[in-house]
Formats: structure tokens, sequence, C-alpha cells
């Protein structure tokens, strides 16, 4: 062995070794000696020379060939506290557009809106949304938003504009001119003060124009009360409801939160032994009508005898005399006695804009003691404020020339004003024209000056909707354009140097502050602002006393319209509604909850009319100069007559709007000064072509099969599992040899209400925006390629001409048993150990085989590149425009966009599951029932979608499984599905 | 050996060894005909309407299809299934009746068995282009990989990657097998060096000595054992693509003896379809005679009346199980939107091969080429009916759907004829399409002069 010898202690313990001052320079040597070498070369050689320059190109190639694109990621200087990147800030906020009203908490991820959710804290919706709402975040992020101010139809700038309006302005008012605000209706107290501060310094008059007009409901209160007004009304206080063609559940005055009230006095699962009972009586069949215990069909142009009939039935009832015996089309003898039983407790509601009608309405609640109980004066509805009358004065007035300018603040005449042409005509002969539009829209474009408003998401407002019922709206982004809130506009047309945000804040402070229980402006602010409602409790302070002498002489007056002929409605829908939002693609795949339609509007004609004018589905009729429109064969409309949805028809809205459906709103009349939805004497043309309506569910019988269990609420009180008895029958059969799966933690399970659900499609678009789900299209809806997660099912059962309508959400059942599962050769899709049927899009080779094998069809295949994510570029299938870098941005990054050839389906919103389970981890707690709630459970108004753990047995989910209604569908495949039904109870109590 | 003289003798024309192999060759030499120009020119063109259907299908997507949400298989897995039915005959004809010393079979069993392997391709690609991420369809295969990724052994799509893939090259080698004696005879016939060198080298040296035929005669036995249980086992396989769902229409029992004797019945067909042309194109009718198309005939009237059987067991099945959706499904394929589709195949498959009970009509040359389509027609419908009217009406009348193909299935359909079409020509050129070997040992024992003999 080699002998080792040690120069000092420290030799021995350490391996010291020798220092050396040549450290390993690698290139840096390389390059170092070489400019070391170019240094002494005064005189470089040839050689040296081409040494150098190789070295150049060599080094100049390399460092262009490696360059990579440059991307900006500043992180932030400051951390603004709010911000942390990946997770969602949540700001209130109040959505109103005119028709519709909802509190609401937008989640922002990252600086940008991405869903909208409904705000709990409002005692009015208490969550709750619908489907315009849920799509309201698309809107912001629409391509056709104007991005900058407009002058003279070319760009400008706001400095240019408001020097050139405020000149004119104050011309317009040294010669003593008028200026206009046209508005749609306003529940904003401070826009509202905007508004009259501006007219009183440039007097004139503001005028409220609503396409959903309620101003023969105003009209008639002016005369039964003294004072136009709404009241309040209360669905859940009702025992009785009987509705005259009012759509409450989807577009009349307050649908979010009549469906709320409505579905609560339903709700069977808590062991309540009553339901309220809805009598419907309407022509065309609307998704309220579709809904009720009984829906009686009514010509429209019968509707006010029926009501003059009902009104004399119950006077009988409660021994007023003196009216004369009123013959009814239909038997009100029976509905009438219904009521009077439920004095008090009874409800009776109109649609109608006809002053005369719902003046026999109030009568009609007069003496069935509704007023006080389940109709509120004291508190106020805010909605449609519009005076149908007024609006005509000031379009004669455009025209006569004694307008001199005009302010266009939320409203779009040149599209949906019934005597459009009357409109634009006058207003070419206004000198100034002021449009303040959020989206390319029809009248802008004819109007000075376009000074584009913000979207509501990017604005600061604040709403009354009723009496004491605040709330407030708050930016969630930076303006993404070159655009100004409306209000802050007026302001600055007045030269008032202040931001509209000190505005309501100035306002809230002089004029709410007062009403609430904080001891600072600040704290009161910070609170309201958080909350993003206030509710004050106050109430209207007149003493309304009811006059029942409008009422009886309208009565005396009424007389039956000619049943004989065809009478056309015109409707919103659930979907695009009046057409505001109809270039939002969301709405626009949006299948109608009654005829599965979407993409178009057509004319519904009943099945017997339509066999007897010899029309066929799809045939394509003209029916009062709309223009060529398909028909579609709405079981259970009235025989003669026939609908149309208004909002289709733009002509200036951008993709996918425009060129959409037929323009209905010709088709509204005035008539005593109220527009009216109703013509009761249309022609039919048929002319001979055919046009396809896409549709989402094409059959529409059970076929006999258990899917949707109904029962009646009487056999429902004497046994509880009446309608639900297969179900015994169906557990005894299934049988295994295989052991049941095992949940140690969570077991995830939905169940769904079926009595609760109204059909209203909120959760189809908040599913959608949660989770990404590409749209695809007309023609792609039309070769049945959807891609909606959830889908609500709607059957008629019965006889076509007058069929009752029961629905059905389906999603993914998350089998614990699935089908899905075991036939994917790639396992691209596998069981969770919490009961979640998952989707590893990663790994899915798209051979479609769960979809065949899924009883449900819940699954959905990207037959196209609907999102651009396609490897292969210049293959997408986005006739929407869903692509653009705009309309991205509303994606929700939590949520994996789906390549071509993929399968993907319902998570159970997994991403919101693992957010609460990581947010309880973080706080070192167990999860609560109730914190995980998926995007169609949080959107849903009649709160129809329960969610939970199934392995808690105190849960709300375990609850509801155990409820003697809850069944699985197609439970005898033995597929085992996380999602249970309660069986629909319908109220035939007479 | 003794024959017993009532036999129809299997080789017309009193022939030697060396007329043999100079007729059966005959094909290959020379120029082709314009007969073969212009086949081959028809089914290029088929072929090329299919690679543009292919292109559509990769490039756009699924999309290009008729399918939707409700009906994810249509044209493409009617056609998978109806070119691997058409795939069973070759080797069924090889192996099957080689184990039970059906000699006739020595006249058509190479065609046949080319003809199976062109099916199986075209039956392959199917699968293939229907996956919607085609590119990623390696995914499939259970190679080791770091992600720790494993394929799903519960999924009757991947029995169906081993089911066919298996099939395929066990027949590809049974087939070449086969063919090495033939190609050492055109080898030794070749004219020019360069046809002498590719023959030579792909027969693989033989000489044709008694060592050589003596191995080739065991490996030719073992293959045919082990060809013989995957005949039964790949359409068996097949089947359990729709007999292991839940879906009604699909979730059957009776599935894979079904679907064997469908495969062969349809394979038959096809090679009658091919045969009666093919024997008269090439001159090869004392090779191919009628008594061999009877005796396939036979074939084709067992198989037929077991499929007919099935079919009206299902209906049994379906009544008697009390399912109601069964129950329904099978009314509406009988009388659903897609009854023509029904009785279309139960006209082809079940009533038209019950003709051949008739001597006249199993005999005639025309009749049975007019039938042969019919039964091709029929199984294809057969395939359709089960994948198309069992998914378009399931179990929630919501999602129920009608399904029509686009251009671009038609187009894949089509291509695949013309691709079978074109390789069948292509094979009839560079290999002799009779086994001349095996034909050689049924000469003397079977063939016309020897026959000639026991009648004197």
């Amino acid at each position: 062995m080699e002998q080792k010898y040690f120069r000092s202690l420290e030799e021995l313990k350490l391996d010291v070794r020798p220092e050396t001052d040549n450290k390993p320079l690698g290139d840096r040597q390389f390059i170092f000696e070489m400019q070391q070498e170019l240094k002494k070369s005064t005189t470089a050689s040839r050689r040296d020379f081409l040494k150098v320059f190789g070295f150049t190109v060599a080094s100049a190639a390399i460092a262009s060939s490696c360059e990579q694109p440059v991307r900006k990621a500043i992180p932030l200087l400051i951390q603004p506290d709010e911000i942390v990147p990946g997770k969602a800030s949540y700001y209130a906020s109040t959505f109103f557009d005119g028709i519709d009203y909802c509190p609401v908490v937008v989640k922002v991820r990252d600086g940008r809106p991405i869903k909208i959710e409904g705000n709990k804290a409002s005692s009015l919706t208490q969550g709750g949304t619908n489907a315009r709402t849920q799509a309201a975040v698309l809107g912001l992020y629409d391509n056709s938003r104007y991005r900058q101010p407009q002058a003279g139809g070319t760009a400008s700038s706001w400095e240019e504009v408001d020097q050139t309006i405020i000149s004119q302005l104050n011309a317009i008012k040294a010669k003593g001119g008028k200026v206009v605000v046209l508005s749609g209706t306003i529940i904003s107290p401070s826009t509202n003060a905007v508004i009259n501060d501006f007219l009183t310094q440039y007097p004139g008059e503001h005028i409220t124009y609503d396409v959903l007009s309620a101003s023969a409901m105003r009209h008639a209160n002016k005369l039964s009360f003294g004072k136009a007004f709404l009241p309040a009304y209360h669905f859940d206080k009702a025992d009785v409801i009987v509705s005259f063609d009012a759509d409450f559940l989807g577009s009349w005055l307050t649908p979010v939160e009549f469906t709320r009230q409505y579905s609560k006095n339903r709700k069977l699962t808590s062991g309540e032994k009553e339901m309220s009972r809805h009598i419907h009586l309407e022509g065309a069949m609307s998704v309220t009508g579709s809904n009720a215990d009984k829906r009686i069909q009514l010509h429209p142009a019968q509707e006010k005898q029926t009501v003059a009939a009902l009104y004399y039935e119950l006077q009988k009832l409660a021994g007023e005399s003196g009216t004369k015996q009123i013959e009814s089309p239909v038997d009100v003898k029976a509905i009438a006695k219904e009521l009077y039983n439920k004095k008090g407790k009874a409800l009776v509601v109109a649609g109608t804009n006809d002053a005369e009608t719902q003046l026999m309405i109030n009568g009609i609640n007069q003496v069935l003691q509704s007023y006080g109980n389940t109709i509120d004066t004291s508190v106020q509805l805010n909605i449609r404020q519009a005076d149908d009358e007024k609006v005509q004065q000031l379009v004669a007035d455009m025209n006569a020339g004694k307008i001199d300018a005009v302010f266009l603040y939320d409203v779009n005449p040149a599209y949906d004003y019934p005597e459009k042409d009357k409109f634009v005509s006058g207003l070419a002969k206004v000198g100034l024209k002021v449009a303040m539009p959020v989206v390319e829209e029809e009248t802008a474009p004819l109007a000075d000056f376009i000074c584009p408003d913000h979207h509501f998401l990017e604005s600061w407002n604040d709403a009354e909707i009723k009496t004491g019922y605040y709330s407030l709206a708050q930016p969630a982004i930076r303006p993404i354009f070159n655009t100004r809130q409306a209000q802050q506009s007026f302001l600055v047309w007045m030269g008032i140097n202040l931001d509209f945000r000190s505005y309501i804040k100035q306002y809230w402070e002089s004029n709410l502050f007062a009403q609430g229980d904080n001891l600072t402006f600040t704290g009161f602010w910070n609170s309201k602002l958080h909350d993003g409602i206030f509710e004050s409790g106050q109430k209207e302070t007149e003493v309304l006393s009811f006059d029942s002498n409008a009422a009886l002489q309208a009565q005396q007056n009424a007389k039956s319209g000619n049943a004989d002929q065809l009478a056309l409605v015109v409707y919103a829908n659930v979907a695009v509604g009046t057409g505001k939002h109809a270039n939002n693609p969301w709405l626009q795949e949006l299948p109608d909850p009654v005829s599965k339609a979407c993409w178009d509007n057509y004319v519904s004609v009943s099945p017997k009319l339509a066999s007897e004018l010899g029309l066929k589905e799809f045939d394509t009729v003209n029916v009062g100069n709309i223009g060529e429109l398909p028909i579609l064969i709405q079981p259970g409309q009235e025989y003669k007559t026939l609908s149309v949805a208004l909002g289709y028809g733009r002509e200036k809205a951008g993709v996918p709007a425009t060129g959409v459906g037929k323009n209905a709103f010709s088709q509204i009349s005035f008539a005593n000064g109220h527009m009216q939805y109703v013509r009761p004497d249309v022609n039919l043309e048929k002319l001979g072509g055919t046009y396809e309506v896409a549709r989402t569910q094409t059959h529409h019988s059970m076929e006999g099969r258990a899917i949707v269990r109904e029962t009646t609420l009487e056999e429902y009180k004497q046994n509880p599992i009446s309608g639900n008895e297969i179900r015994e029958e169906i557990k005894k059969h299934l049988k295994t040899l295989y052991p049941k799966h095992q949940y140690d933690g969570f077991h995830w399970g939905m169940a769904v209400d079926l009595n609760s659900c109204t059909g209203c499609n909120a959760c189809v678009v908040a599913c959608s925006a949660e989770n990404n789900v590409p749209v695809v299209g007309k023609e792609q809806v039309l070769m049945a390629r959807e891609m909606h997660w959830i889908r609500i099912d709607r059957y008629y059962k019965g006889d076509e001409h007058d069929p009752t309508v029961v629905r059905q959400p389906v999603t993914c059942q998350h089998c614990d048993n699935a089908p899905c599962e075991n036939v994917c050769p790639v396992a691209a899709t596998t069981h969770s150990n919490e009961g979640l049927n998952q989707m590893a899009y990663n790994r899915c080779i798209g051979t479609r085989y769960c979809n065949n094998n899924c009883p449900y069809k819940v699954r959905r295949f990207n037959f196209y590149d609907y999102n651009g994510s396609d490897a292969l570029k210049g293959n997408e299938m986005d006739p929407a425009e869903m692509t653009t870098d705009l309309r991205r941005l509303v994606l929700n990054p939590d949520v994996t966009i789906r390549a071509k050839g993929v399968i993907e389906k319902c998570s159970f919103c997994v991403q919101r599951i693992q957010e609460k389970k990581l947010e309880a981890k973080t706080e070192n707690r167990q999860l609560r029932d109730g914190d995980v709630v998926p995007a169609c459970a949080q959107a849903c108004p009649s709160e129809a979608i329960v969610f939970g753990n199934l392995n808690d047995k105190d849960s709300k989910i375990a609850k509801y499984y155990k409820d003697e209604r809850n069944y699985h569908l197609l439970e005898e495949l033995h597929t085992l599905p996380s999602v249970g039904y309660l069986t629909k109870v319908k109220n035939t109590t007479v | 050996m003794y024959v017993s003289p009532i036999r129809e003798p299997l080789i017309r024309g009193e022939k030697n060894y060396g007329q043999v192999t100079k007729e059966i060759l005959a094909p290959m030499a020379g120029k082709p005909s314009k007969y073969w120009y212009m086949g081959i020119t028809l089914a290029g063109i088929a072929a090329l309407f299919g690679a543009w259907a292919t292109y559509q299908t990769i490039y756009y997507g699924i999309g290009t299809w008729g399918l939707n949400k409700t009906v994810g298989w249509g044209w493409g897995i009617t056609n998978f299934v109806w070119w691997v039915g058409i795939g069973h005959a070759g080797t069924f004809i090889s192996a099957i009746l080689l184990l039970f010393r059906q000699k006739w079979r020595t006249s058509i069993n190479r065609s046949a068995e080319a003809m199976t392997l062109i099916a199986i391709a075209c039956a392959g690609f199917f699968p293939l282009i229907h996956m919607g991420r085609l590119l990623l369809g390696f995914f499939i295969f259970p190679y080791p990989n770091t992600r720790a990724l494993w394929v799903n052994f519960n999924s009757p799509l991947l029995w169906d990657v081993f089911a066919i893939s298996t099939y395929f090259a066990v027949s590809l080698i049974f087939w070449y097998v086969g063919l090495i004696p033939d190609l050492g005879t055109v080898r030794d016939k070749a004219k020019t060096k360069i046809r002498k060198a590719i023959y030579g080298f792909l027969s693989f040296g033989w000489t044709g000595s008694a060592r050589h035929w003596s191995r080739h005669e065991t490996v030719s036995l073992i293959l045919a054992g082990l060809a013989a249980p995957l005949v039964l086992s790949v359409h068996t396989i097949v089947s359990f693509d729709f007999a292991t769902s839940v879906i009604p229409g699909w979730h059957t029992t009776i599935f894979p003896p079904y679907f064997v004797s469908g495969a062969v019945f349809s394979g038959f067909a096809m090679v009658l379809t091919l045969l009666i042309v093919a024997r008269k194109a090439l001159n090869l009718e004392e090779y191919i005679t009628v008594t061999h198309i009877e005796s396939m005939n036979k074939v084709i009237i067992l198989t037929g009346s077991i499929v007919g059987i099935a079919y009206i067991t299902e209906f049994f099945m379906a009544w008697y199980s009390g399912v109601e959706y069964e129950q329904y499904a099978f009314m509406n394929r009988a009388f659903g939107p897609y009854d023509w589709a029904y009785w279309i195949m139960m006209t082809c498959n079940v009533i038209t091969p019950q003709l051949f009970w008739f001597k006249k009509i199993r005999t005639s040359l025309v009749a049975t080429f007019i039938i042969s389509i019919f039964v091709n027609i029929g199984m294809w419908f057969e395939r359709f009916v089960i994948v198309v009217t069992s998914l378009h009406r399931d179990f929630l009348p919501s999602s129920w759907v009608m399904y029509s193909p686009s251009l671009v299935e038609v187009g894949l359909y089509v291509g695949t004829i013309g691709l079978f079409f074109t390789l069948f020509l292509l094979f009839i050129r560079v290999f002799p399409v009779i086994a001349i070997a095996e034909i050689k040992s049924v000469l003397k024992s079977s063939g016309d002069h020897k026959k000639a003999a026991h009648h004197e």
C-alpha cells in the first residue's frame, strides 16, 4: 500500500488541495483569448479577419436563430391587496338592462370579469339569476362594442366631441330650444338626479321609452289609486295564482324575483304538505304557462271578456250586486270559486298592456283582498316607468321639428320602436343627436355624435328596484375601450368636474345614509358597496285608497273580440329578450324553454290550425308583414293564436346577431295610448318555402317511460311515494356480483327538485360561462351537435292540442357504475375516489364509444375546432366569432379548453370543488355543507338544484336523497347515478 | 387414392402439370389487358375520392361526417365491421377447410386469402380515421412511458386492436407461407433478370426439395391451426364492441355466433363476387368450376340461415326480456324511421340466400353473382341497422335524433372499395391467383383425366 505523508495536521484532517489560478473558464476563456488576440493584432491578417468574421457571423446566427418572442410579464411593483394571481376576486354589482333586474356578484380573475353570480345578500333574488344575467359578462367582451367617440361617423376624441356638444347645447339653450333625454327605464336614483340636473341646466324633458311597456298598468293604478305606479307582488304569499298571459317566470316585470317567490311556495322538501295552485290563461305557450297546474287556452281577443266575467263571478261570491251577468268564453266560475276560497291568499295578474283589463284585474284583486296581502302598494316597483303616450308624442314632436336636441341613452328605437320609420324620419329633423350606446346598434349611426357608454361591468351605478330596495354597481374591470359612462358624459356636458362615483356617494350620503345604522358615511358606504345591497325597509308614505269605479266602468265596457280571427302575440323570450342582448352567442344558442329552438324566431302555430291550413313544420309564412318566417307547430297553442318572439332581425349588431330571425317589433301597435303586444287580426300568407329551425330536442314524447315522474298534490299527501312507486320495484332488481364502490371522504351528489325547476335556462348559460362551453352555431345545432353540458329536457304529455309540459335538467349523472368508463380504450374517463366521473381531455383520442354507451347522452364531442385550440391552423369552426381575442377574455382559466376530437361533459364543476377543498384546508376546517356550489346550482333562481356530500348524513343532499320523491334516472340499468330527481307534484286540488 | 366416381372433378380439362403452371401464370405474363387498365383506373379514382375524404376528416375533424351528439358511430363503424366480415372468408377457406380436408378449397384459397388481407386493411382504416385525434392514436397501445399511463383492458375497443392486428398478422404469414412454393415457380419461369431477382428474393430460395416440402407442410398445418380459432375470435371480439355496452339493440349475448356466421356469410359472398368475374377474365374456368361455386353457395345457405335465425331470436328475446327499451329498439328497427334499412337487410340476408336451395340457382353463375351482390349489400345494412338504429333512439327520447352520412363519409367508404379493387388488381398481376402447388396436389386425384379413367 502506498504510504501517505502529511505536511501539517490540517492536511491530515482535511483533504487540502493546492489552489490553482487557472480556473476553467469555458467559453469565456475562448472569447477572452479571442479579444486579447484582436487587441494585439493592430494589423490583422487575412486569417485573423476570417476568424473574427466567422465568429461574429456564427454568434449572430446563433443569437438570431434562438430568439424567443418577447412576452412581457411585468410583475406589479406594489401588489394590490385584493389581487392574488390565480385567485378570483368578487365584486358586488347590479345587473339591470331595462327588463331584468338582478343583484349580482362578479367573479374577476386576473383583472377580468369571467362570471356573474347571483348576490345572496339580496332578499329579493336571494342569489338567483336568469339566463340574460348570466350571459351579461360576455356582453362586456362584445366584438361590436364602440371603441371610441365618433362625430359624424368618424372617430373623434372626447375633447372634440364634448366641446361641440357643449357649444351646441348652449346655443339651443340660448334660443330657448328643447332638449330631450330619451332613455329606457332608469331605476338608478343617482342617474335620475344627473339627468334632472342636466335638464335643469339645458331645459327639456326626460322621456322614458320601454320596449316592454307596462304603461297600462300604471295608468290603471292611477285610475284605481290615484297614482301611476306598479306595486310589489308576493307570489310566495299566494295560495292561488291566476295569471292572464302574464309571463312572470320569463319576462313579466321582475322574473328572477318572481321565480324565487313562486318556487318558494311550491317546495315540498321540508315536510310541507301544501303548495300554491297556479292557473294560467293564455293563447301562446309561455314558460310560465307551461309550468302551471292548470293551463287554459284563451284567445287573446277574448281575454278582456274573460277577465270581466271572472270579476263578475267574484263580485257575485262577495255579495256585491249591481253588475249585469257577463258571459265568459271559458268557464271562470270554478276559478272564481277557487280564488274566493283563498281570499287574502290569492293573486291575479295580467300581462296585457290594456288599461281596461288591468283595471278589472285591480278590481278582482280588491275583491280578493290581495292588496295588503299578496300585493303591496306601500312598496312600489320602479321598473317599466315608460308612458307610451309620451313616447308617441315625442316622435310626433320630432317630426314636427319641435325638438332641438335628443340624447339617446340605453334605447335603440331605430330597431325596436314599432313605427321605427317615423322615429328615424323624426330623428333626422333634430338638430343635435347624441347616442350613448355600448354596442353597435341601429340607432347610433343616425346620431351626430356617438359617445359610447361603459358596459355595466365597467361602471359605477346604483339602483332602487323597489321602494327601499337599493343596490350598487361598481366597476369590475378598467374600461377596455375609450368609452365613458353616460352619466359622466352628462356631468361633463353640464360642466361639472365631478366623477360619477363621487356623485353617487354624495347622493347616498345626503339621501340614504340616514336610513342606515352606520355611524360614519365611510362605514356605511363601504359596507353597502361590499354587500352591493342596501335594504332600508322604507315604505311609500302616501296612503292609497282603492276606488273601484273605474274598474266597474271597464267591466261594463268589456266586449269580447272575435276569436275566429287569427291573433298574433309578440313576446320576449328568455334568451335574447328584446334584442338588446342579441349579439350574445350564449343567448343565441340557448334553446327556448318551450319550443327548444334557438338561433331564430319563428311563428308558433297550433297543431289544429297547421293541419287546417295544410302547413307543415318549417313551412314559411308571412304574418302581418314581418317577412318570411318558418312555422313551428306548438302543442298547446290556442287554435287561432300565432306567436313570434321579439328581439330578432337585428340589422347592425355584429356577429352573430345580424341577420338572425326577423324583426317583429313592427307588429306592436298603439291602442288608447298603450303599446299592444297582441294584434287581434292578422293575415297569414303561405309562402311555399321551407326554412329549418335549429332545435336541441326533436322528439317530444316520453314514450311512456318513467323518465319524469309526476304526481298530484292530493296523491302526494296520501302517499309521498306516489308517482315514484316503480322505484321500489327497480331497487328490488338491483343485484350485483361486484362490491359496491367505497368512498371514504366525499361522495359528491346532486339532486334536482323537478317541482321547482321552471325551465328558465339560467343554469345552461351559467354552465357555459363557468366551463368554457363552446358556441357552435346554428348549422351545428341543426346537426344535433350543441355542446351544452346541462340541458333541460322538455316533454309533452297527453293530447297534442292541450298537453301538459314536464321538464328535467340533465347533466352528467356521475354514475358510480358508469357505462362510459369501462369502454374507453385509453382510460381517458375514470372514476374519482369522490364519486366523480372525470374526463382527462389530454388522454382522449375521440373514439366516442363513451358517448354511445352513455344512456343519458350527456357527453359532447368536439366535432370541429370550435375554439381555435387545434394544432392545425385554419380549420376553426366559429360562426359566432367566439374566438376573437376580445371574447376569449371571458374564458375561465380554471377550466381547460377542449381540443378538436375530444369528448367533454359536466364535471360537477370539479374546479369549484377543488377550490373549496383547498380553502377549507388552508383554514384548517372541515368542508361545510353548501360550501361547494356548482355553477348551475348557483344560478338557479328557484333553488331547484342541490349539491353536496352524500357521505355527510346531515347534508341537504342526503336529506333530499332520503325523500320518498327521490329517484334516479334509468336506475334500472344499475348505473348508480349521483344525480337524484324529486318527482314533480302538480296541484290539481280544486 | 380412391376418389368416389360420383364426385365432380375439381379441375376440368385433362391437364398435365406444365399446363397447369402455364395457365395459372398466364395472367401475370405480358401486358395487362385493357379491362385491367379500365378497372384499375376506376378503382384508383374511387381511392382518390377516399383520399380527399381522409384529408377532410383529418384537417377539419369528424364534424365533416354526419354524426351528432347521440349517434357517435355511423358509416365509419358500419364499414369497419363490414370489411372485417368480408375478411373472414379467406382464412376460413384456407385454415378451417384445410383442417376439414376440403380439397375444393385449393382453387380458391389463394385469392380468397388475398382478399381477406386487403379487406382487413380496409377495415383497419376505419377505426383509425374515426378517431377524433388520430395523431394521438398511439395511445391505444400499451407502451411503457414515464407518465405511468396505461390502457384500459376492460374496453372492447382495446380487444379489437389486438384481435384485428393478430388476425392480420397471422393471415399475412399464412398467406405468404402458402405463396413460397409458387413464388419459386414464378421465379423459375421468369424471363427477365429483374423479375428473377425479385421473385428469387421473395421465394426465400425455394428449391422444392423434399425437406422444403416437408417443412412447408408442417408450417402450413401449424399456421392453419393457429388461424382457425382466430377466424372465430376476431368477429367475436368485434361483436363485443356492441355486446358489452348498455345500449338496447347492442347489449345482446347472441352477438358472437351471430357475428361470426354473418362474417363468413359476407366473406363468401364477396369471394363469389370476385371469383365469378376473375375466373372468366383470367380464363380459369377449368380451375374454378361450377362445383366450387356450388360448394360456396352451400356455405352461404348455412350461414345465411344462422343469421336469419339470429335476427328472429333477437326479436323474441326483446319481447321475452320484458325490457321496454329493448322492445322499443327492435320495434323501431323494423317499423321506425330506418325501417327501409331493416327490410333491405332482411330481404338480402334472409330471403335471397334461401334461393340456393334450388340446384338450378346455386349452379347458375348469373344467379350466384346477383345473389352474392345482394348478400354484400344486405350485410352492410345489417351493420348499419345495428350501429345506427340502436343509437339514434336509445333511452331518453329527448336525445333522439336522425343520422345521415355526409359526402365525406361516403367518400371514405367508396375510397376503401377503390383501395380494395386497386390492391386486388395489383395482386392478380404480381402473384399467382391460384395456389399452383396445391392445385397440383389434387390434380391427380380429382382432375378430369383421373375421373375419366374411373368412368371407363
